[in-house]
């Protein structure tokens, strides 16, 4: 799995320019430093990698697809839209990519727990699966909105053996899971790992998060080459934490031709309270560990955040993105509750495909993109995961637009 | 260090070293119940004999909070608890919040997020802090190694920056901050978040005693002291005990039964006082 890009030193000691670091209480420390000692170690272990594709290959069911959406393409072209099939991982997303990483560590470091915090429940379900896979023990804390947004989900950590617990504090939602996993890793370090889902949080996380997550971008680019002896001229992503606009990103940062995109949540109208887009309308801030753009009020307070998918409806995000949008490599802009539905929609019926709410933010930006672009150029779609879990939230939605 | 000679907390230890004594730390959540009755604790906890307060400044996210201080935490959020608002009622407790109505004269310190601090501008914090009243900082996610600047930048405003050392801080790390550290040492008696607990685990004495024969800056030991007798195991080795979420804790149960702010003020002051008994 490895490729040109892999040694690309972004960070140093958790730095992508400004932003990053640990902001973290003293207790955690010591931990982190231990973790970034092993993830470093592991990273740079051939047994460890040669695991850790074996996982990817037969537990994840990697490498995932590459798929030319030609009916969309039609329906929308000029540039050629092409699609990365992360839906058709196991479990469902790219989630799985990582939390089998991060199990593996974990088996590595000798800990027997392992905790996570979800807000659409596919970190969940995957954390719950990689703790299934290596025979760990396994908490999931989850905001008791996403409980309700995401029973399925809840349903499958749970078969999956894994103890969900609901978290009531806050908005109830991620941000406020992400609080509760932190609290309880303050007093559970010395035998629980904490797999966090995304590329944010005190570093290690982010640049681990990518590490395991850098094989959606490296095989991309390779079926790429493959298929149309080109890379893509834009690839496009949805933005939440940031863990698999960062997967695809990355083995393609350093090739200046391709343009890259990171859509974030627009939700119901871009005044604050209203959608989830701290890199387009926030500003640098603290939170969960690291210096990154966040949304906030004037007093620091996180501010409330809303969108219609429950993976994107976070006030925070990775700090290489805050770097990217600083440094211009990547330009990230929203799409809005409604506009996320209709790809949805179309995605549906014109590729048999139904996204995730999340996936479909970026499926939306894609066909915004596509017609403005030439027939021989390329538009590269990351379609994160799939809609299944999304499926009660979207027929409530649909019929309260036929009621309209 | 020389701006924090005339420092109010420094001063305090100073004095309190010199008459053989050891103190109290009580935590007070700033602007739960209201901001008003936050002003008047300040002034019932200085009348019944505490010599320094730490007031926690409310946060949407304090991760390092247990259940009691963070629902405090969003109880005052909810009513409206603003930075601005804060500084007002230090100011005016510094005014004429001491005994018989005179210059308040608590050593001070917001134990804050850095996600607020930042926000709000470092400097700028730091001397409005300093200017409202306060003596020191307490930033419980601005650990050892991460913008090391801060330290010099509250120094300059003239404030003391209190730095926390967990029993998962390794031996050399401990004595490191033990150094940067001004004011006092704040030694966190368990790994985890803030509550109450009935027992101290007996290691963390003995490390407290071990990082005495290191520095000369008072320790002082938070997290998990409830009782009087805990303070007073705690004052045998440490300098302080700082007793937080047992104080809040009070205040929630008088909250729920209604009682009006006076009674809340006094109930904290009695509690306060049964807590520095053994160390009087």
């Amino acid at each position: 799995m490895n490729d040109f890009t892999d040694n690309i030193p972004t960070t140093s000691e958790g730095y992508y320019g400004d932003y990053g670091g640990a902001f973290v209480p003293e207790t955690l420390i010591a931990a982190l430093e231990q973790l970034s000692h092993e993830f470093d170690a592991a990273w740079a272990d051939d047994d460890f990698r040669a695991e850790f594709d074996r996982c990817l290959r037969e537990i994840a069911g990697r490498p995932s697809e590459l798929y030319f959406a030609g009916r969309l393409t039609e329906q929308f072209g000029g540039a050629k839209i092409y699609l990365k099939r992360e839906d058709m991982n196991h479990t469902g997303a790219h989630k799985i990519n990582n939390t089998l990483g991060q199990a593996l560590l974990a088996k590595r470091m000798g800990k027997r727990r392992v905790i996570a915090e979800t807000g659409a429940g596919q970190h969940g379900v995957a954390t719950a699966t990689a703790a299934a896979v290596f025979g760990l023990e396994c908490e999931v804390y989850m905001g008791t909105e996403d409980i309700r947004r995401q029973a399925l989900n809840v349903f499958r950590m749970k078969l999956l053996g894994a103890k969900v617990v609901p978290v009531e504090s806050g908005q109830r939602t991620l941000k406020d899971a992400t609080n509760e996993a932190m609290r309880d890793w303050m007093g559970s370090v010395e035998h629980t790992h904490y797999i966090l889902g995304s590329v944010c949080g005190p570093h290690p996380f982010p640049l681990m998060v990518r590490q395991f997550q850098r094989c959606i971008g490296t095989e991309a680019r390779s079926q790429m080459l493959e298929v149309e002896g080109r890379l893509p001229d834009v690839v496009v992503a949805c933005v939440g934490g940031g863990s698999n606009a960062a997967g695809i990103f990355v083995p393609m940062i350093e090739d200046k031709s391709v343009a890259m995109v990171g859509v974030e949540a627009g939700g119901r109208s871009l005044d604050l309270g209203d959608h989830a887009a701290p890199l387009c309308l926030g500003d640098p801030g603290i939170l969960h560990g690291s210096h990154s753009y966040v949304l906030q009020d004037a007093d620091g307070q996180t501010a409330q955040v809303h969108s219609v998918s429950a993976g994107l409806d976070y006030p925070g995000v990775g700090p290489e993105h805050s770097y990217w949008r600083d440094t211009g490599r990547v330009r990230y802009t929203t799409c809005s509750d409604d506009e996320a539905i209709d790809a949805l929609m179309t995605l549906c019926r014109s590729e048999g495909i139904i996204p995730a709410l999340e996936s479909s933010h970026a499926v939306a930006e894609a066909i915004k993109i596509a017609p403005t672009l030439k027939a021989d150029q390329i538009v590269l779609v990351n379609l994160s995961g799939r809609g299944d879990k999304d499926c009660n939230e979207i027929q409530e939605i649909l019929a309260r637009r036929e009621g309209k | 260090m020389t701006d924090l000679q005339n420092n109010r907390l420094i001063q305090t230890f100073a004095d309190l070293r010199a008459n053989g004594k050891k103190t109290l730390l009580p935590f007070l959540t700033a602007g739960y119940p209201d901001s008003r009755t936050t002003t008047n604790m300040l002034s019932e906890v200085e009348r019944r004999g505490a010599r320094i307060c730490e007031l926690g400044v409310p946060f949407s996210d304090p991760i390092a909070d247990g259940p009691v201080i963070q629902a405090s935490y969003t109880a005052a959020l909810d009513g409206g608890f603003t930075l601005a608002g804060l500084f007002e009622s230090v100011r005016e407790y510094r005014a004429t919040g001491g005994p018989d109505g005179g210059p308040g004269g608590l050593a001070l310190l917001a134990m804050v997020s850095y996600s607020i601090v930042y926000r709000y501008g470092c400097e700028k914090f730091c001397a409005d802090a300093a200017a409202a009243g306060f003596d020191g900082l307490i930033v419980p996610d601005l650990p050892l190694g991460q913008a090391d600047n801060f330290a010099t930048l509250a120094a300059s405003a003239g404030l003391c920056n209190v730095l926390l050392i967990s029993p998962t801080t390794p031996q050399q790390r401990r004595i490191e901050i033990a150094k940067a550290s001004s004011g006092f040492v704040y030694f966190m008696s368990v790994a985890g978040i803030t509550g109450e607990r009935t027992v101290l685990p007996p290691s963390t004495i003995e490390a407290v005693a071990e990082l005495e024969t290191h520095t000369d800056t008072p320790i002082c030991i938070g997290f998990g002291i409830s009782s009087a007798d805990m303070v007073e195991e705690v004052c045998g080795t440490a300098e302080g005990a700082i007793v937080g979420s047992a104080i809040i804790h009070k205040i929630n149960d008088a909250v729920a039964a209604n009682a009006p702010s006076r009674q809340i003020v006094e109930t904290v002051g009695q509690f306060v006082e049964k807590l520095l008994q053994p160390i009087r």
